[in-house]
């Protein structure tokens, strides 16, 4: 990065360790002295709580682990014995199980920041792409996990969402047949998902160092979507942002020990409180909330095969978002056409996660189409419109220039003159 | 140059490096394969493939669900009326054509898997708009020979290999 500091050995040992290990140079430019845009708003504190919300998961996951029986005449049980009988163990299974849900919440805000401010456009596609990366192995390390419960929901959401592999032509009954080891979820089925459910956050944690490694290339995004130009631009990110960040993730606690504390059982299902039965499907079932939207789109198409692939394109379309939006300006702050769409497009997410906790039938399924529509249009057909036709509205000069120089007047297109 | 390298004989060092990758791909496909295997159903899961059942006690319009491969499979006997339907339904617009008679051994008894083949639920019997079954999950109506009619679902319910032992017994796999 363009930053005049560098760091320089105090003492004779970090001097000496300087040049065998420089584990503390390291730490320094990365976490202390990292330039970063002076202008960030709140919703760029996402990414820390996130990386607090894995420590958090792994720490008491590692925890249940050393209390859980991984076998379908104990699993039920030995969460119960969890919860009554291990000291604490209540409250470590809550922060788990809850912890789940804030992590999908910080994700889902700090996701639609980066669709808001433009963060997945160039230099930044790598970064974009191992956050999606991140996403779907979040998915499905929290699907799995949800098994690992065996209640009548772990069990009947697992046969549904395993079947959806089935509907791949020719292989798919061969896959899932290997997937689950047997012919329906059972005991092989609940191992396996056990020691995947206990790698796969490791998997996580390898690609959110790769995720900051690659943000520290290219450095921060930030809501004017404008380049960092020189130091005027740019804060050290400690005490600056430890300190803004820190701040956010306190306020965040506060409403994660509401869930765990007063309300631990307001985001799963009762249904899940009774043991799985391999006999007997619950009359009504439903994912996690944080998966509805994607439940929704799959039920919102009366064909099986085109069910699953439109459930799975709604994530893959992510990894493509850079080159569906070409348009040079990053924020939406100066795209108020763009605007518009980003807002309809939040309302129907937000609509579809409505939708996939009803029973598909009558306006529920219509909505859910119109919705599923709209999903899709707005990546595949309104982002590379509006990346041609949209005239974008005056910008500032520069991140510490925005409050002199906000209106460039006769500069017809700024987004040229000011990227790069 | 390039003409150089494109009239240069295969020297040893190619053969040897040839050799070398298909020794080494060879051989990590004989590593991966059984790690692969391991995943598929072990001879414990196998084993469970075939359950004998006694009949004799179900009642005209009654039906039996047992399981069979950790599925459940619904053993009806049918009335004659129900008989009558399915088989007048044979010329009906069906998602997945399927004559009644090709779905069973002994018209009285219908043998499926009580597997939803949309997404796997269990449908409920005497439900739905078909007078079979229907699937609570996302909504697939079967009808009383077990075939699709209505909803998601690709395919009819699956007839698992089955026979009859003697009158009162059932041997389902």
């Amino acid at each position: 990065m363009n930053h005049d500091y560098e760091y320089t050995p105090g003492n004779a040992f970090t001097k000496w360790l300087d040049k065998r290990l420089p584990l503390i140079r390291f730490a320094d430019e990365n976490l202390l002295s990292f330039p970063t845009p002076r202008n960030l708003n709140y919703f760029w504190t996402f990414g820390f709580i996130l990386t607090l919300c894995l420590v958090t998961q792994i720490i008491t996951g590692i925890v249940l682990a050393m209390h859980y029986t991984p076998h379908v005449l104990m699993a039920f049980d030995s969460i119960e014995h969890i919860m009554r009988d291990v000291n604490y163990g209540w409250l470590i299974r809550y922060i788990h199980a809850n912890g789940a849900s804030m992590f999908f919440l910080a994700v889902f805000i700090h996701m639609f920041r980066g669709l808001y401010y433009g963060s997945y456009k160039e230099p930044r596609e790598i970064l974009w792409i191992l956050g999606v990366v991140i996403f779907l192995l979040m998915i499905i390390t929290a699907f799995m996990g949800y098994v690992l419960v065996w209640g009548q929901m772990s069990f009947w959401g697992a046969t549904v969402i395993t079947n959806l592999v089935g509907a791949i032509p020719l292989v798919g009954e061969s896959i899932l047949t290997l997937l689950l080891g047997g012919f329906s979820v059972d005991n092989p089925t609940l191992n396996r998902f056990f020691s995947l459910h206990y790698l796969l956050p490791f998997v996580i944690f390898g690609v959110v160092i790769l995720h900051i490694w690659a943000l520290h290339v290219t450095g921060n995004n930030n809501p004017t979507g404008i380049s960092v130009k020189n130091t005027n631009d740019t804060i050290s990110f400690h005490p600056y942002y430890t300190v803004k960040d820190l701040f956010a993730y306190v306020v965040f606690l506060l409403m994660f020990a509401y869930f765990i504390f007063y309300n631990p059982n307001i985001l799963g299902h009762p249904d899940n409180y009774i043991e799985a039965d391999a006999m007997v499907t619950p009359a009504h079932i439903v994912p996690e909330w944080y998966l509805l939207p994607f439940y929704a789109i799959l039920r919102a198409v009366p064909d099986k095969l085109m069910g699953v692939l439109l459930m799975f394109g709604s994530i893959v379309v992510l990894f493509f978002l850079p080159w569906l939006d070409t348009m040079k300006v990053k924020s939406a702050r100066y795209r108020p056409t763009y605007k518009i769409f980003y807002f309809t497009f939040l309302l129907t997410c937000f609509l579809l996660g409505y939708l996939g906790g009803q029973a598909p039938e009558g306006l529920y399924l219509f909505l859910s189409r119109v919705c599923t529509i709209y999903y899709f249009a707005f990546f595949l057909v309104v982002m590379p419109i509006l990346s041609r036709y949209e005239k974008p509205s005056p910008m500032p000069i520069g991140i510490s220039n925005s409050a002199i120089n906000t209106d460039l007047g006769t500069d017809k297109n700024p987004a040229l003159s000011i990227n790069n | 140059m390039t003409n150089k390298t494109k009239e240069k004989k295969p020297t040893r060092r190619d053969f040897l490096y040839i050799t070398t990758a298909v020794f080494g791909a060879t051989g990590a496909a004989a590593v991966a394969w059984p790690l692969i295997d391991q995943l598929n159903p072990d001879a414990s899961v196998s084993a469970l493939s075939s359950v004998e059942t006694d009949i004799s006690s179900i009642p005209e319009g009654g039906s039996l669900k047992i399981a069979w491969r950790g599925k459940p499979v619904f053993i009806r006997r049918r009335t004659k009326e129900e008989i009558e339907i399915a088989e007048k339904e044979d010329n009906e617009n069906l998602p997945d054509p399927q004559n009644d008679a090709d779905r069973v051994k002994n018209k009285e008894w219908l043998v499926v898997v009580g597997v939803c083949t949309h997404l796997g639920c269990i449908p409920i019997a005497d439900k739905g708009d078909f007078g079979g079954w229907f699937c609570p999950c996302h909504g697939s109506h079967y009808d009383i020979s077990g075939r699709i009619r209505k909803g998601p679902a690709p395919t009819n319910l699956e007839v698992p290999p089955y026979e009859f032992v003697n009158e009162n017994i059932i041997k389902i796999g």
